[in-house]
């Protein structure tokens, strides 16, 4: 496996330079753009829910920013995941290469530019009062499943999108929809406890619960509720790694 | 020594309702039990070995099967049926001109090429002038790969891929590139890799080029094997063959 890796770490070096380059080809303000997307959506989102949600919520604009940062790394990675196997299709049917590489380069972008927000989200912390304890050491662990997440919906989705183009409308309506339902903008207090626990089954805001609990109110979540993350995570991503094994030998005949 | 042995090597296509429908249409389909999918034999039964060293040619009119068995033989598919066994590492080069990025510099690809094909940053940096250089290219470097002639795009491709050091290596269709100038250049790297031990795998329509280089022959007619053996005497019946002279059942 170690092996492995270094004989195509070049390539994969070489990959993600590539995807970098062509994302911000012939942008005036290049990787601004990552950063400038996600804060305007947090504006527009301050402004009109405030007025709602905002009232009696303390931090809401931190409450609102660890909601878009996980939910737009979430979009951002899966959907560029999605078409990055048939992308390279002209590659990897003539050179015998390893197909998950033109995956993770996609990713890496993603993280990038979630790296990027991640830092304006703490200055944004800082603005908005928000004291720094020890356990922000601890958001390590909803980033880490958030990446091996991403990774797992993407091999699923990219694979899926070389057998049915419709993939990509279908996943677009869906994560819509997700987004209403990861309580980005709400709190899902004021729902039955049966409600509540609906919104557990969804990885996404399982991850934005754990942020907001460390940042907000410095306790740290339940045990079983880092299993939770980690089964969520598991799960995925063994699905997604089963798939591309299966159909290793067969994408080829679909381009 | 045996370096390549394939036995009983047959590739399947799939063809049919699968491609280019939609999820509407294949769960209708799937539910009306009006899914087909039809099979395409591409290689049936191909056998031969290949000791090192050794220089074959593979002939065979269009559609004979060719380029599928060399992607079989180079590990891009796996044999539907069939075993393939290597010994040593492969280099294939295959359709060249193809898998490059129109949007990337000559030099950006040149890099991620060579990424491909397994070579080291370390000796992409040493061997990067040479190639250029090789390749005549040397006053579009930063231009955008898109902008260059089909020409310069195969003679660029060659002269990356023809830098490999492999056990086994593949061409397809590749001697003939470039104008006259280059074709005579990349011929005689390509005969100095040969002379260099590799046991090489030549496709090519041209027969004076497989009579003149290869020693051994595999004919190969809509994926059936007709011959493999001795190049001068295969080389004579296709030729025959391809005259009329002699009638495929």
């Amino acid at each position: 496996m170690i092996q492995k890796l270094k004989k195509y770490q070049f390539l994969f070096e070489e990959l993600v330079k590539r995807d970098f380059k062509k994302k911000y080809k012939r942008t005036v303000l290049g990787m601004a753009w990552s950063l400038l997307s996600p804060l305007l959506t947090l504006l527009v989102m301050r402004l009109v829910f405030t007025r709602f949600f905002g009232a009696t919520m303390e931090h809401y604009t931190t409450y609102l920013f660890c909601g878009n940062l996980i939910f737009a790394c979430f979009s951002e990675s899966t959907a560029l995941g999605m078409t990055s196997l048939l992308e390279n299709a002209d590659i990897f049917s003539k050179v015998n290469v390893p197909k998950y590489l033109f995956l993770l380069s996609k990713n890496i972008q993603g993280l990038i530019n979630f790296g990027l927000t991640l830092c304006v989200f703490f200055l944004f912390c800082v603005l908005d009062g928000i004291t720094f304890t020890w356990k922000l050491i601890l958001l390590v662990y909803p980033v880490c499943c958030l990446i091996l997440l991403n990774i797992g919906v993407g091999l699923i989705l990219s694979a899926l999108f070389m057998f049915f183009r419709d993939i990509q409308y279908l996943w677009s309506v869906f994560t819509q929809l997700l987004m209403y339902m990861s309580a980005i903008f709400y709190t899902i207090d004021q729902y039955t406890y049966t409600v509540q626990c609906l919104f557990l089954l969804n990885p996404v805001y399982l991850f934005i619960r754990y942020f907001r609990k460390i940042v907000i109110d410095a306790t740290i979540p339940t045990v079983w509720f880092h299993l939770l993350m980690l089964a969520d995570v598991v799960i995925v991503l063994a699905l997604g790694c089963w798939m591309y094994k299966k159909y290793n030998h067969k994408f080829l005949y679909y381009i | 020594m045996e370096v390549l042995k394939l036995e009983n090597v047959s590739i399947r296509y799939m063809t049919g309702d699968f491609k280019d429908i939609g999820l509407k249409e294949y769960v209708v389909r799937r539910l009306k039990r009006n899914y087909h999918v039809s099979e395409f034999w591409a290689d049936r039964n191909i056998s031969f070995s290949l000791e090192q060293g050794d220089m074959l040619g593979i002939i065979g009119t269009n559609g004979a099967g060719k380029s599928t068995l060399l992607k079989a033989i180079s590990g891009i598919m796996e044999p539907t049926e069939g075993t393939v066994e290597r010994r040593g590492n492969i280099a294939a080069l295959l359709e060249l001109a193809s898998g490059f990025d129109g949007d990337l510099t000559v030099r950006e690809n040149t890099y991620l090429r060579g990424a491909m094909l397994g070579y080291t940053r370390k000796f992409m940096d040493k061997m990067y002038d040479q190639i250029i250089e090789f390749s005549g290219l040397e006053e579009f470097q930063d231009r955008q790969f898109k902008h260059l002639s089909s020409g310069m795009k195969s003679r660029l491709a060659f002269s990356i891929a023809s830098l490999v050091d492999p056990d086994i290596l593949i061409l397809d269709e590749v001697l003939s590139v470039g104008d006259g100038a280059f074709k005579k250049k990349s011929e005689a790297k390509m005969r100095e890799i040969i002379a260099g031990g590799a046991t090489t795998i030549l496709v090519s329509h041209s027969l004076a080029q497989v009579r003149e280089m290869c020693n051994k022959v595999l004919w190969l007619d809509k994926g059936r094997q007709i011959a493999f053996g001795d190049a001068e005497v295969i080389c004579d019946r296709y030729q025959q063959f391809l005259d009329g002279g002699i009638i495929l059942e």
